[in-house]
């Protein structure tokens, strides 16, 4: 964290972790050397000083709040330290809003990582093209969710000109509707959600060395199996990061499950009984309890994924020197 | 793919790439060479020569803009990489970082769809091979460099291919490193005997590995000799240069019978063995520094007055640089005694000053 020395940080394992850096016994050794001098030399490091205002941050905006609201949630207005967490679970509108919230964050988390994959590895190779497409691709995290919301109740609502144009071409006459429903969050939640999943894996798939893909080729492996075999693999781990990243951006989905969905019925997201919680009944008690929650299902979801994780190779994803 | 043949023939194979400004740049002209059954050919040249692209045109990870490849007699130069089944080894290794040691080895054959029992005996062979048994478990990073080219060798030969591909691949290792594994690479080209094509810039590699070198210059093949030619009659001043021919001086000519002719420089007279026919009053004479000795007398042939002017210590012997009077400069391997402001002569035999035209 913020409060590491610069001994620890010599000592930190490479980016991608242990399972490379273990072997390299004369790096712990480097690094206890390095270790030694300092501390001989300054008893205390004034550089690290310079990590006080982002501790000071984290302190005053993440932690306190965070454990503020911790403690707000097992203080209900009426009963016990518990009260909220058994209301959450017992109320009928309250507890299954996980479902709703997992119904569609989980989709259009796998539909943002699944898409962005094969685009990315199809744009892994330089070409003319590469740059237009992906500014292409990308424009869409410049705009806000309200900003795409807006776009999508003019071009999918049922008078828009999704629905104008299939009718002029009748092409499908019956009536189309994307918004004020599931869909028309899930569509909302993948467009705002595509840009980053494509960067990130984007990033992951250039900083495979290509030449391993060449060295596969030469020992009979053709594109699927170098697919398969070399880059599947080596993204594995940079695929459950994205996918940890994008998931917790559409869990806490709101002002398109509001303006794009049916926020008292089928897209009645956690955010939404959260705030409903803290800004229609002043229940900052239960606000609070409501966010404990949600945090904590993200906290599962990321967990079993990283999990998963630890499955995969995650050391340097080049073939040896060069 | 099959795993062996009698003669790989590259007909007049180009590889031209776009340049900027709508330039065409020949990365490779016209390369013509027949590569027999087990014979060890190194592609011999500086870098941006065009080896490293006939490398990889023979390999099908570059298409060519010209010409063909045949192996036998079945055209290879349009199927790619992963049909033509030669074993390749890249400069920088180019091992899989996720699989252990024996599932790199391993590789070729499981895309061979070859049976996991079958496998491992032959990964233990070739493990044996280039003696990193006991190792099958590691994966690549915990390997020095060394170790891990010896993979990259045990993975291209696992699949018993009919020509083994190497891309420079000393070059990342350690001066004491690359000279065990040259010796290595040639004792297993000795047990195999399969057919392999050696990149490098380094001419002791080629000179010690190859049965026959190809000197390239600028994508155009230079000269196709065995390392003895090459060393002692290069074709032509470029291929002498890249030889170790330090000296290269522009000379007139004053006059030629058989093959010998005299020259003349500002201050000295030099007669030589001519090379090439020569066209024009001027030529160039191409001389190596240990061909020149310290001659004790200032009369005979070939002898020529000069002051040393610098020197090299080189251990065994020193690198001397010597000016005659007329200002020009003769690189010099000579004993370790001299001292620079000297007053030397040197000598040279006829048969090793080689004369080739003057060059524009």
């Amino acid at each position: 964290m913020s409060g590491a020395g610069p001994s620890q940080g010599a000592n930190r394992a490479p980016p991608g972790g242990s399972a490379a850096a273990k072997p390299h016994a004369w790096g712990d050794r480097a690094s206890a050397i390095a270790r030694d001098t300092l501390a001989a030399r300054a008893p205390f490091d004034r550089s690290l000083l310079l990590v006080a205002p982002a501790t000071a941050f984290m302190l005053l905006l993440f932690i306190y709040p965070f454990l503020y609201g911790l403690i707000l949630s097992f203080e209900p207005a009426e009963g016990g330290a518990l009260a909220n967490y058994r209301k959450f679970f017992t109320t009928d509108n309250l507890w299954p809003t996980i479902w709703t919230t997992l119904r569609l964050a989980l989709p259009a988390t796998l539909i943002n990582v699944g898409v962005a994959l094969p685009i990315a590895y199809k744009m892994r190779v330089k070409s003319r093209w590469q740059r237009w497409i992906t500014t292409l691709l990308v424009v869409p995290i410049t705009l806000g969710t309200v900003l795409i919301a807006e776009g999508m109740l003019t071009y999918f609502g049922p008078k828009g000109w999704l629905a104008q144009f299939l009718q002029l071409l009748h092409a499908y006459d019956g009536s189309i509707r994307l918004t004020h429903n599931y869909w028309g969050v899930l569509i909302s939640l993948v467009i705002s959600g595509f840009p980053f999943a494509f960067l990130l894996i984007l990033s992951y798939v250039t900083g495979i060395d290509p030449v391993l893909a060449r060295a596969a080729s030469t020992l009979g492996a053709d594109a699927k199996a170098q697919f398969r075999h070399i880059y599947l693999p080596l993204l594995a781990p940079g695929l459950a990061m994205c996918f940890c990243l994008a998931f917790v951006q559409a869990f806490s989905v709101f002002p398109s499950a509001v303006l794009l969905g049916a926020p008292a019925g089928p897209t009645r997201v956690i955010s939404i009984a959260a705030y409903e919680a803290a800004f229609e009944q002043y229940d900052y008690s239960l606000a609070s309890a409501i966010a404990m929650i949600m945090g904590f299902v993200q906290l599962i979801i990321v967990a079993v994924v990283l999990w998963l994780r630890n499955w995969f190779y995650k050391g340097p994803v080049t073939g040896g020197k060069g | 793919m099959k795993h062996d043949f009698s003669e790989l023939r590259l007909d007049r194979v180009t590889r031209r790439f776009a340049a900027s400004g709508g330039h065409v740049f020949n990365a490779l002209s016209d390369m013509t060479l027949t590569i027999r059954r087990g014979e060890f050919i190194a592609l011999l040249g500086p870098s941006g020569c065009g080896k490293s692209t006939a490398l990889n045109c023979i390999a099908g990870l570059l298409p060519l803009s010209g010409g063909t490849i045949k192996l036998d007699d079945t055209r290879i130069d349009t199927l790619p990489p992963e049909r033509r089944g030669f074993g390749m080894v890249f400069q920088n290794y180019a091992l899989f970082p996720h699989m252990s040691v024996a599932k790199n080895i391993g590789f070729g054959l499981r895309m061979r769809g070859v049976a996991s029992s079958a496998i491992a005996p032959r990964v233990a062979n070739a493990l044996k091979l280039v003696q990193l048994t006991g190792q099958e478990h590691k994966l690549p990073g915990q390997l020095s460099g060394g170790q891990q080219q010896r993979v990259a060798i045990a993975r291209a030969i696992v699949i018993e291919p009919p020509l083994i591909l190497m891309d420079e691949p000393l070059s990342n290792l350690d001066a004491k490193l690359r000279l065990e594994t040259r010796s290595e690479i040639r004792r297993i080209h000795r047990e195999l005997g399969r057919a392999t094509i050696y990149v490098t810039h380094d001419q002791d590699e080629a000179l010690s590995l190859a049965d026959r070198i190809v000197v390239m210059k600028d994508g155009v093949v230079q000269q196709i000799a065995t390392p003895q030619q090459v060393y002692a009659e290069p074709a032509n001043l470029h291929v002498a240069r890249f030889m170790g021919y330090r000296n290269v001086i522009d000379l007139a000519v004053i006059g030629e019978r058989d093959g010998r002719v005299a020259l003349e420089g500002p201050d000295f007279r030099l007669s030589g063995t001519r090379k090439l026919p020569l066209a024009g009053a001027r030529a160039a004479v191409a001389i190596r520094p240990e061909e020149i000795t310290i001659a004790g007398a200032s009369d005979g042939d070939n002898v020529i007055a000069g002051r040393v002017d610098n020197v090299e210590y080189g251990g065994r012997d020193s690198l001397v640089d010597v000016v005659t009077a007329g200002g020009t400069r003769l690189h010099v391997r000579a004993g370790t005694h001299l001292q620079p402001g000297a007053n030397v002569f040197v000598h040279v035999p006829a048969e090793r000053v080689l004369v080739y035209p003057a060059e524009a």
